[in-house]
C-alpha cells in the first residue's frame, strides 16, 4: 500500500473555549485535489493550516509524508510545502523574481539555478518574463496571484496548500486561473488542498469535498458521490446549490434567446 | 563686533567637534538599545506599555534636570567601582552627557519602531512564514525592511532633539557648542549667544536633511539614496572630528569655573600662571554651584575658586557665624578632614551681601556703617534683588540692628542700580565685588557688629594634588594678592555694555 501524502489523526484545537476543531481525522493520499469546503467558522482554514503548523493543535497528530510534522522544525516543513492564501502576501520591497525565488534562496540555491526556475515558472503560470524586474505594485490582483502560486511552486514542492487562492478575483480571472491550476496540478502530480466556500469551484476543480461543520467532517466523497453519500439536510443544500444555480442560468440564458 | 564674530570662529573646531561626537554616540547608543527593544515590544503587548510609558516619562524630565541627575548617579558608581575594582571613571563631562542625551534620543526611535513593525501588513508576515522563514529571517528580511521609512522618521527626531539638547551638556563640564551659549549669557556677549544657537541649528538640520535622504531612499526603495545619504554622514562626521586628534596633548591640570564672570576671571588667572609654569591646562567653566566642589572632590577638577560662605552653609551645613577669620579657619580644617580638600587661602577680598549708597547721599546723610544706617532707616527706602529679603542674610543683619525701612522694594539687578542712581531707592543690597560699585562711586557700609556673613573667595585644591609643589607653588602667590576693588574692576570690564573684555584679558589686569 502506498504512504498517504498527508494524514490527520484526530486534531484538535480550540480558541477561547470555542472549540474550533473536534477531533478531525483525514488522509489524502498523494496526487488527490481535495476541496474543504464549509461555512465561515467551520474549521476549514484552522484545518488546513495544521498542514504546515501556521496553527498548532492542541492534541492529533499531522504526518507529512509519513512524518510526524512536530519531528522538524516548522521553518524547514514549510519549504517543502507550497502555501497560497486569498491575500497572497507578496513582499513589496521585492521584485517578482525575488518574489518567486524566495524559498529556493532560503534553502541555498545557486544563483543560476535561481534565474532558470524564474523563467520556468513564469512560463507555468502563463505571466510574461518581463514581469519578473517589476515590482508587486505593478500588476493586476491575477497577475498578483500568479505570482502568488509560482512562489509557491519555486522549490518544487510535492504539497500545495491553498487558503481560498482565488476569492478575491473577479469571476472571469478566477475561472482562468482554477483551470489553470488544475492543469498544473496534473503536469506536476501534485497534491493539493485548497480551501473554498463556494461549491461550484469545488465541484468543477476538485476530486474529493471534504465538507466542515462546527469543527467536524459531515461529508467526503468524490463530487459526483456526494450527494447519495449524505443526508444531512444543509450539505445537501450546500451541493445542490450549484446544480439550482447552473439550471436556472440556463433557463434565463436561453429564455433571452 | 567683529572681533568677537573671529573669536567664536575660532572656538567652532573644537566646540563642534565635541557636539558631533557627543551627539552622534549618543544617537548610534540610542539606536543599538532602541531598535531591539521596540522589536521586543511589538512582539509582545505585555512589554509593549510599560516600555513606550516609561521613554515617554523620561522626555517629561527636563532635559538639563536629566543631565544633572547623571552626575551624582554616576559619582556614586564611580565610588562604587572604585571599591570594588580599585578604578574609578569621571562622572564629570562626556559620561553622563553621553547616558541623558541616549536616554533622551530612546523615545521617538521605540515609538516609531515598534508602530513600523506592527503596521507590516499581516498578509506579507503569513506570506514570510508560509514561504519557510525563521522569526530571525522575517525580522530582518521582511519587517524591518519594511518598517525602515517609519523608524528613519523616528531616527530624525531624535537626532533633531539630542543635537538640540546637546548644548545643554556644558554645566556637567562637557564640552559642546552649548559653550558659546553659556558663556554668553553670563558674560552678555549676544554674538556668542547667537553664534551658538545658530551653529546648533545649521548641524541639527544639515543631519535632519542627510537622514531624510536615507529615508526617501527607503521609503522609494532607492538603494543608491540611502547610500549616498550615510555616506555624506559618515563624511561628515568624520570630518568634524579631525580637530580632536588634534587637540589630542594630555592636560596635566584642570581648573574649573562656575558660571560668572568672576569666576571666568579667576579661572584665567590661576590657568595662566599654571601654564607659565609650564604645564598643560584645561578648563570646565559653567559648572553649576554644587556640582563644582562635587567635581573638585572626587578629583574630576584640579582647582577652582569657591566662597567660605557658600561652603559653610552648603558643603557643612552651618548656620552660625562666628567670623570671617574663624569661618575660613574651621573651613580649611573640616574640608581637609571630611574630603581631603585643600583651601589654600583667601584671595584678599570678598564676594558677600553688602549695603550699598551713593556717596554724596551717605555724606549728606552721615552714614558710613549699618548702625547708622539703622538709625536713619525709617526715612530711607531699601532696594533689593528679587531673592534677597526672603534669604537667611537678610534676616541675620535685620535682627542683629533692627532696621526700620520706609519701604522695601525689589529690582531685577540691573534696575535695583539705576534706582539707586536715580534716587528711588536710597540703598541698595549688593554684591560686594560687583564691578557696578566702583563705576556708580557707590560706597559700602561696614559692619560693626558682623552680622553679614562672610564670602571670602578661596582657592580650593583637589585631594589628589594636595602634595602637588608645582601647583601649589603656582597658585600660592595669589592668596591676598587680589583686592577687592581690582577685582570690581575687573568684573566690570567683562560686564559693561561699552568696550567689553574677554576674561582673559581681564585677568591680565590681577596678576601679583
Amino acid at each position: 500500500m502506498t504512504q498517504p501524502a498527508i494524514e490527520l489523526i484526530g486534531i484538535e484545537k480550540r480558541y477561547a473555549g470555542h472549540e474550533a476543531l473536534a477531533r478531525v481525522s483525514l488522509e489524502i493520499p498523494a496526487g488527490q485535489f481535495v476541496a474543504l469546503v464549509g461555512a465561515s467558522g467551520s474549521g476549514k482554514t484552522t484545518l488546513l493550516k495544521t498542514i504546515n503548523r501556521l496553527i498548532v493543535p492542541d492534541a492529533g497528530q499531522v504526518r507529512v509524508a509519513g512524518e510526524d510534522t512536530t519531528g522538524v522544525p516548522a521553518h524547514q516543513l514549510r519549504r517543502r510545502i507550497g502555501y497560497v492564501f486569498q491575500e497572497i502576501g507578496l513582499f513589496p520591497h521585492l521584485s517578482i523574481a525575488e518574489n518567486i525565488a524566495i524559498t529556493p534562496k532560503l534553502l541555498g540555491w545557486e544563483r543560476a539555478r535561481m534565474t532558470g526556475r524564474v523563467d520556468e515558472l513564469l512560463d507555468l503560470v502563463a505571466l510574461p518574463r518581463e514581469v519578473a524586474s517589476r515590482a508587486p505594485s505593478e500588476l493586476s490582483g491575477g497577475q498578483r496571484q500568479r505570482v502568488g502560486v509560482a512562489r509557491a511552486l519555486a522549490a518544487e514542492p510535492k504539497i500545495m496548500l491553498m487558503d481560498e487562492p482565488f476569492g478575491a478575483l473577479d469571476p472571469l480571472t478566477r475561472d482562468a486561473l482554477g483551470t489553470d491550476y488544475r492543469a498544473l496540478h496534473e503536469k506536476l502530480g501534485l497534491t493539493t488542498v485548497m480551501v473554498t466556500h463556494d461549491m461550484t469551484e469545488a465541484v468543477l476543480l476538485a476530486d474529493r469535498i471534504v465538507v466542515l461543520e462546527g469543527g467536524s467532517i459531515v461529508a467526503d466523497g468524490r463530487p459526483g458521490e456526494l450527494l447519495a453519500s449524505t443526508d444531512n439536510p444543509e450539505v445537501r443544500a450546500l451541493l445542490e446549490a450549484p446544480r439550482r444555480q447552473a439550471e436556472r442560468l440556463r433557463q434565463r440564458l436561453e429564455a433571452a434567446q | 563686533m567683529s572681533g568677537r564674530v573671529a573669536q567664536a570662529w575660532g572656538l567652532l573646531p573644537e566646540y563642534l567637534a565635541w557636539h558631533v561626537l557627543l551627539s552622534a554616540s549618543a544617537l548610534v547608543l540610542g539606536l543599538l538599545i532602541s531598535l531591539p527593544l521596540a522589536v521586543a515590544a511589538s512582539r509582545s503587548a505585555r512589554l509593549r506599555w510599560p516600555v513606550l510609558a516609561f521613554a515617554g516619562l523620561i522626555q517629561t524630565i527636563p532635559s538639563l534636570a536629566l543631565l544633572a541627575l547623571f552626575y551624582p548617579l554616576l559619582l556614586a558608581l564611580s565610588a562604587l567601582s572604585q571599591n570594588v575594582f580599585g578604578q574609578g571613571f569621571s562622572a564629570l563631562g562626556f559620561l553622563p552627557s553621553l547616558l541623558a542625551l541616549t536616554l533622551y534620543s530612546m523615545l521617538p526611535i521605540l515609538r516609531t519602531g515598534t508602530a513600523g513593525i506592527l503596521g507590516v501588513d499581516p498578509a506579507v508576515r503569513e506570506a514570510a512564514d508560509g514561504v519557510g522563514m525563521t522569526p530571525r529571517q522575517r525580522l530582518f528580511q521582511v519587517e524591518l525592511p519594511l518598517a525602515m521609512p517609519v523608524i528613519m522618521a523616528g531616527v530624525r527626531t531624535a537626532a533633531v532633539w539630542t543635537i538640540g539638547a546637546a548644548t545643554l551638556s556644558t554645566p556637567v563640564g562637557q564640552t559642546s557648542l552649548g559653550n558659546y551659549i553659556f558663556a554668553g549669557l553670563q558674560t552678555e556677549n549676544w554674538v556668542f549667544v547667537l553664534f551658538g544657537c545658530a551653529a546648533s541649528a545649521a548641524l541639527a538640520m544639515t543631519v535632519d536633511q542627510l537622514l531624510g535622504l536615507i529615508e526617501t531612499g527607503a521609503a522609494r526603495r532607492k538603494r543608491g539614496l540611502m547610500i549616498t545619504g550615510a555616506a555624506l554622514l559618515v563624511v561628515g562626521v568624520l570630518a568634524a572630528l579631525t580637530p580632536l586628534a588634534a587637540l589630542g596633548k594630555p592636560s596635566s591640570y584642570v581648573v574649573g569655573a562656575k558660571n560668572f564672570s568672576e569666576q571666568y576671571i579667576l579661572a584665567e588667572v590661576m590657568a595662566e600662571r599654571l601654564e607659565r609654569s609650564g604645564a598643560h591646562v584645561s578648563r570646565k567653566e559653567d559648572l553649576g554651584s554644587a556640582v563644582a566642589y562635587r567635581a573638585l572632590a572626587a578629583g574630576e577638577l584640579d582647582v577652582y575658586v569657591d566662597y567660605s560662605g557658600t561652603l559653610w552653609t552648603n558643603v557643612l551645613k552651618r548656620e552660625d557665624n562666628p567670623g570671617r577669620a574663624q569661618v575660613l579657619a574651621e573651613l580649611t580644617a573640616e574640608l581637609k578632614k571630611r574630603d581631603g580638600v585643600v583651601v589654600l587661602g583667601s584671595l584678599g577680598f570678598e564676594n558677600a551681601y553688602a549695603f550699598a549708597m551713593r556717596a554724596d547721599r551717605a555724606k549728606a546723610l552721615g552714614i558710613v556703617s549699618l548702625a547708622d544706617l539703622a538709625r536713619q532707616a525709617p526715612r530711607l527706602t531699601l532696594g533689593s534683588d528679587l531673592e534677597f529679603l526672603s534669604r537667611p542674610e537678610w534676616k541675620a543683619v535685620d535682627a542683629a540692628y533692627d532696621f526700620n525701612f520706609k519701604k522695601e522694594r525689589s529690582f531685577q539687578p540691573t534696575f535695583m542700580y539705576r534706582a539707586l542712581s536715580g534716587g528711588e531707592a536710597d540703598v541698595i543690597s549688593a554684591f560686594s565685588s560687583d564691578g557696578r560699585i566702583s563705576a556708580d562711586k557707590l560706597v559700602v557700609l561696614t559692619d560693626p557688629k558682623g552680622a553679614l556673613p562672610p564670602y571670602d573667595a578661596v582657592i580650593l585644591i583637589s585631594p589628589k594634588r594636595a602634595g602637588d609643589e608645582r601647583l601649589l607653588a603656582a597658585l600660592r602667590p595669589l592668596i591676598g594678592s587680589i583686592s577687592v576693588e581690582a577685582m570690581r574692576s575687573a568684573n566690570y570690564a567683562v560686564d559693561r555694555d561699552q568696550g567689553k573684555v574677554s576674561p582673559a584679558e581681564a585677568a591680565r589686569a590681577l596678576h601679583p
